[in-house]
């Protein structure tokens, strides 16, 4: 399994952090600490990570993994992220960061793969956001009769 | 509106926190929106709330604590719109992790999310549980998720599937329920569904034998059906991956399959053909091909053996190597590494790659390469493997090169064909990278050396040639200087020429050259230096045409600041000047080290620290106060090489470290004759504990140590060629017991408190008697009284009696009487020894002893072994 995953900007912010195992904040922090400043030197032909638009997504999986494996699992949650932002940019993942982490839940789940589909998570993506502006209308009109009401 | 929400929106905060320029003004915005997020909390802020968690997870990954915003995420939950339970998730998956019992509050909504109408609700709090449920959350709602594995969804299925994984892995208890609706999953089509059936499955075989035994009679045939249909699929673009149908899903069924094959003939024979198809067919060259391949590579190499298919697994792994991705060729040394278990010959015919992956560019790859050729070795392909990894030491980085000369010279040692194979590549080796040898190395190359009798000749000249070349290698440098010392004469005669070498001509002065070359060069370190001053002290004897300009230079190290160097220096010169007689004795030719005491020493530690002490100088008192016995200190850094005296003739018990090292200073005013530095003669090792301190390592003393403490802390910190020595010493395993050459001599008398007096050494010139005491309630130590008495009617002067004992006993010489012992018993000298025996009542007694004195001005002397001492002492 996939014990975590974090993505971190070139300039060492971190953008994305998920948990599949249990650290406590301060293993998290130290976690994030150590990894930002090794990552960010290492040459893009090394192991564990995946370098993306200027993101390196790092993870941690299990020692008996395919690392082959985890490394295309990376790279299929990132290309998924292309297609939902169609070319994100850095500033995409900053002000929708909460999108981002919706995607990853519906490929990830529990460390392990969820769905081999991008056009299936990106459908689920989709009909959730509908469920989203639904209530944002009706949460709208109502305030508006309310208001109507209350005049 | 709340008068106390914040009122900006989450991307007017995130801008604002962009904007900042300093960390300062960054911390300034953070704490402003976390003071009005804690109001609305206080102020129990409905409209705002999924605002405000939104912003705490975003200051969160910042670093910021956000403890206070917890209780928000189960507010959120509890709330019954989908938007905000999707925010309250996300915030309890992030802010939260199962060891919080905050966490046990959301176990209610959870259940009642389960329930949920809206099927993406359910879906929400499938994953928050799959995420981060702790134990007692698992036991409580499993009945829930058990039931979702049956729903209508797929994705919801799905969902639960990956959800059950974390709730078995955390109680196993509950893996059987969930045994038949897994492999129900096992049968769909859904690919989501099947893959997190697959690994539900996968898991569940893993923690309980029952559902394995299950499965793999259950559900082999169709997984094999799966794999070959998904093999065989046509292309379909939503699952395309680099032209594979689904690479992840392969990746699953092949890892299922291994657990199911593992162990089990039947089920392993099932899944033969489909995996032969996959690694012949599957292409290789991108990422997910690769992956496809090193499971199943994997896969063959743990189920039931067919050996066709394991040679195609590991030609599969051969092909990996020359990948030009350094994923997949660690990847492949990785598996390599575990296959040549299970079948050696077939990794072999890939050395060459394999070779070839120790020159790598990548550091992970070239180490992983090594440990894999190391493996590989054996006597057939040691010469060709050696010389190929020899030539690339020439060229590989600094940083590898200790790795890498480490396991050249382990493999040289234990595979060489012959010995003078042995001694060209280790000269090769430290011509090469002799600074990155370790010390093991050339200690053992030296031992070698001295085993080969026949190459001393041929091992000297070559290390003389290699000497003109790289002598700015440390290591080099010694075991030249080393066999220079020893092998100097067959040096300069050519003794042993062999048919290969070519003729050299060396004369005594160049032997010398070398060594004085090495003593005073800038970079050579203590070890070294002090090897050559030894060195130097053989060469004296065996040219004595060079002995004066041996003596110049010994002499320039008189007053060097190293004590070790000094000490050597002035005992060395000491031995030139007024010692002839016994010079070429001292010196004489090493004995052959034996292999196995060596190879059992290096359990001990090893005096490499030594070489790089320096040593305060301990007030060593000035010069040569005149003992009337030879000063010799045989002491030498290196763990070899103690030159016995041979005048022990044929002395079994040969110290190959030297001596021990008495504390330096010596009570002066003691108007005995002071010794400066080591009064020694031979250390008598047994085989001792290690790490006795050096107090108990065989103290050799001669008089006048006064209430010695045998090492006081100071010396105990400068002399730790003396502690590390005495470590060493005690390691040698096989050493030989002093008291296994000798049996032990009981007088069976005497059981009493009084011990009768032996005499314990007699010749026709000298007798010597003891007399025996001991402290009530202090058995193991035993006060000896000596009496010597002159037997010939020549009066003997400058009398000095001298004592050594095994490591188990520790012996204390007080001052003797006189030294000048009258003719025919007029008289007599007395001298008080104090013996205590770690070993009492185990081991008896035993002491050599060595008495020198003048007779008419001739320097005598007489040696003996005392093995008469009563049983009980």
């Amino acid at each position: 399994m996939i014990h975590f995953v974090l993505l971190i900007s070139r300039q060492g912010k971190v953008r994305l952090t998920k948990w599949y195992s249990p650290y406590s904040q301060k293993e998290r922090s130290k976690v994030i600490r150590e990894l930002s400043s090794e990552i960010l030197s290492r040459g893009p032909k090394l192991c564990n990570f995946v370098e993306w638009r200027g993101f390196k997504v790092v993870y941690k999986s299990d020692q008996d993994d395919n690392e082959l494996e985890t490394l295309s699992i990376i790279h299929h949650y990132v290309e998924t992220l292309d297609r939902y932002f169609g070319s994100v940019c850095e500033l995409d993942l900053i002000f929708n960061f909460h999108k981002a982490y919706f995607i990853l839940d519906e490929i990830l789940l529990a460390g392990e793969m969820q769905e081999t589909s991008k056009r299936t998570t990106l459908r689920l993506i989709a009909a959730q956001e509908e469920l989203l502006e639904a209530a944002k209308e009706e949460a709208s009109s109502l305030s508006s009769i309310i208001a109507q009401a209350t005049k | 509106m709340n008068p106390f929400s914040s009122g900006t929106r989450l991307r007017d905060m995130i801008r604002a926190i962009r904007a900042s320029k300093t960390a300062a003004e960054e911390r300034a915005v953070v704490r402003k929106e976390c003071a009005a997020i804690r109001a609305a909390i206080n102020e129990n802020d409905q409209d705002y709330r999924h605002r405000n968690l939104a912003k705490l997870m975003f200051i969160h990954m910042l670093g910021y604590p956000t403890h206070f915003g917890q209780m928000e995420c189960l507010k959120l939950i509890a709330s019954p719109g989908f938007p905000e339970k999707r925010i309250g998730y996300l915030g309890l998956m992030l802010l939260l992790d199962e060891r919080q019992e905050v966490l046990m509050l959301v176990t209610n909504s959870l259940k009642q999310d389960l329930n949920h109408t809206n099927q993406y609700i359910v879906g929400l709090a499938l994953c928050a549980l799959g995420n981060i449920c702790s134990a007692e959350m698992a036991r409580d709602l499993a009945p829930e998720v058990e039931r979702l594995l049956q729903f209508r969804d797929p994705n919801i299925r799905k969902k639960a599937a990956l959800c059950s994984i974390r709730i078995i892995k955390k109680v196993p208890d509950l893996a059987e329920n969930f045994i038949n609706s897994a492999t129900a999953l096992l049968r769909e089509k859904h690919h989501g569904v099947l893959i997190t059936g697959v690994q539900l499955c996968t898991d569940l075989c893993k923690i309980s034998p029952e559902a394995l035994e299950h499965v793999r009679k259950k559900c082999t045939d169709v997984l094999v059906r799966t794999l070959r249909d998904l093999a065989n699929s046509p292309y379909s673009p939503e699952y395309d991956i680099a032209g594979i149908t689904d690479p992840f899903l392969h990746i699953r069924l092949l890892k299922l399959l291994r657990v199911l094959g593992e162990g089990d003939a039947d089920a392993s024979d099932s899944m033969n053909d489909i995996l032969a198809q996959v690694a012949t067919k599957t292409e290789s060259n991108k990422v997910a091909g690769n992956a496809i391949l090193y499971e199943c590579v994997q896969t063959i190499m743990s189920i039931e053996d067919n050996g066709g298919l394991r040679v195609l697994a590991i030609n599969s792994l051969g092909r990996f190597l020359s990948n030009r991705d350094n994923n997949i060729r660690y990847v492949a040394l990785n598996m390599l590494m575990k296959a040549v278990t299970a079948d050696g010959q077939a990794v072999q015919r890939h050395r060459a790659t394999i070779l070839e992956c120790v020159k790598d560019s990548d550091a992970s790859i070239r180490k992983r390469a090594l440990e894999l050729v190391y493996v590989l070795v054996n006597e057939t392909n040691v010469k060709p493997l050696a010389k190929e990894l020899i030539d690339y030491l020439e060229v590989s980085e600094n940083d590898f090169r200790g790795d890498l000369t480490a396991k050249i010279c382990s493999i040289v040692s234990k595979f060489s064909p012959e010995k003078i194979w042995y001694i060209d590549q280790m000269l090769k080796v430290l011509s090469e990278a002799g600074n990155y040898v370790k010390d093991e190395v050339w200690h053992a190359l030296i031992v070698v050396i001295t085993n080969a009798t026949e190459l001393h000749g041929y091992t000297v000249r070559a290390l003389y040639r290699a000497f003109q070349t790289s002598a700015e290698q440390e290591s080099l440098v010694r075991v030249t200087v080393w066999c220079i010392g020893e092998y100097g004469d067959l040096l300069v005669n050519n003794v042993g020429m062999l048919d290969i070498e070519d003729p050299i001509t060396v004369t005594e002065s160049d032997a010398v050259d070398v060594l004085e070359i090495a003593i005073k060069r800038h970079e050579s370190d203590l070890t070294t230096k002090a090897m050559a001053l030894v060195a130097l002290l053989k060469l004296s004897s065996r040219f004595p045409s060079c002995s004066e300009r041996i003596k110049e230079i010994i002499v320039q190290f008189k007053g060097n600041l190293m004590l070790e160097l000094q000490q050597r220096a002035i005992e060395f010169n000491s031995i030139l000047a007024k010692h002839q007689n016994i010079r070429s004795t001292l010196v004489e030719r090493m004995p052959v080290l034996d292999e196995a005491t060596f190879i059992g020493r290096k359990a001990g530690s090893l005096p490499g620290a030594a070489s790089t002490t320096t040593m305060p100088s301990v007030g060593i008192p000035n010069g040569e106060a005149k003992p009337a016995a030879p000063l010799i200190d045989l002491l030498d850094l290196s763990s070899d090489d103690a030159p016995a005296p041979s005048s022990s003739g044929g002395d079994l018990l040969h110290d190959l470290l030297g001596v021990d090292l008495s504390p330096a200073p010596q009570q002066s005013g003691a108007g005995q004759p002071s010794k400066s530095g080591t009064d020694v003669l031979l250390d008598l090792l047994s085989v001792g504990s290690p790490a006795q301190s050096s107090s108990s390592t065989v103290d050799i003393l001669s008089s006048n140590t006064n209430g010695k403490s045998p090492v006081s802390p100071l010396d105990d910190i400068s002399s730790l060629s003396l502690s590390s020595r005495a470590n060493s010493n005690a390691g040698a395993a096989p050493m030989m017991d002093l008291l296994d050459g000798f049996g032990p001599s009981p007088s069976k008398e005497n059981n009493g408190p009084v011990y009768p007096s032996i005499t314990a050494y007699e010749s026709s010139s000298l007798r010597l008697t003891f007399s025996f005491s001991k402290q009530p309630g202090n058995p193991e130590t035993t006060n000896i009284q000596a009496t010597f008495t002159n037997l010939s009617s020549t009066v003997y002067t400058d009398f000095v009696f001298q004592a050594a004992v095994p490591k188990f006993l520790q012996l204390h010489l007080d001052p003797a009487s006189s030294n000048t012992l009258p003719a025919a018993g007029n008289g007599s000298v007395t001298q008080s020894l104090k013996v205590t025996n770690s070993q009492h009542g185990k081991k008896n007694l035993v002491m050599r002893i060595r008495i020198a004195y003048k007779l008419n001005g001739k320097d005598t002397l007489e040696e003996g072994q005392i093995n008469n001492f009563p049983r009980e002492l």
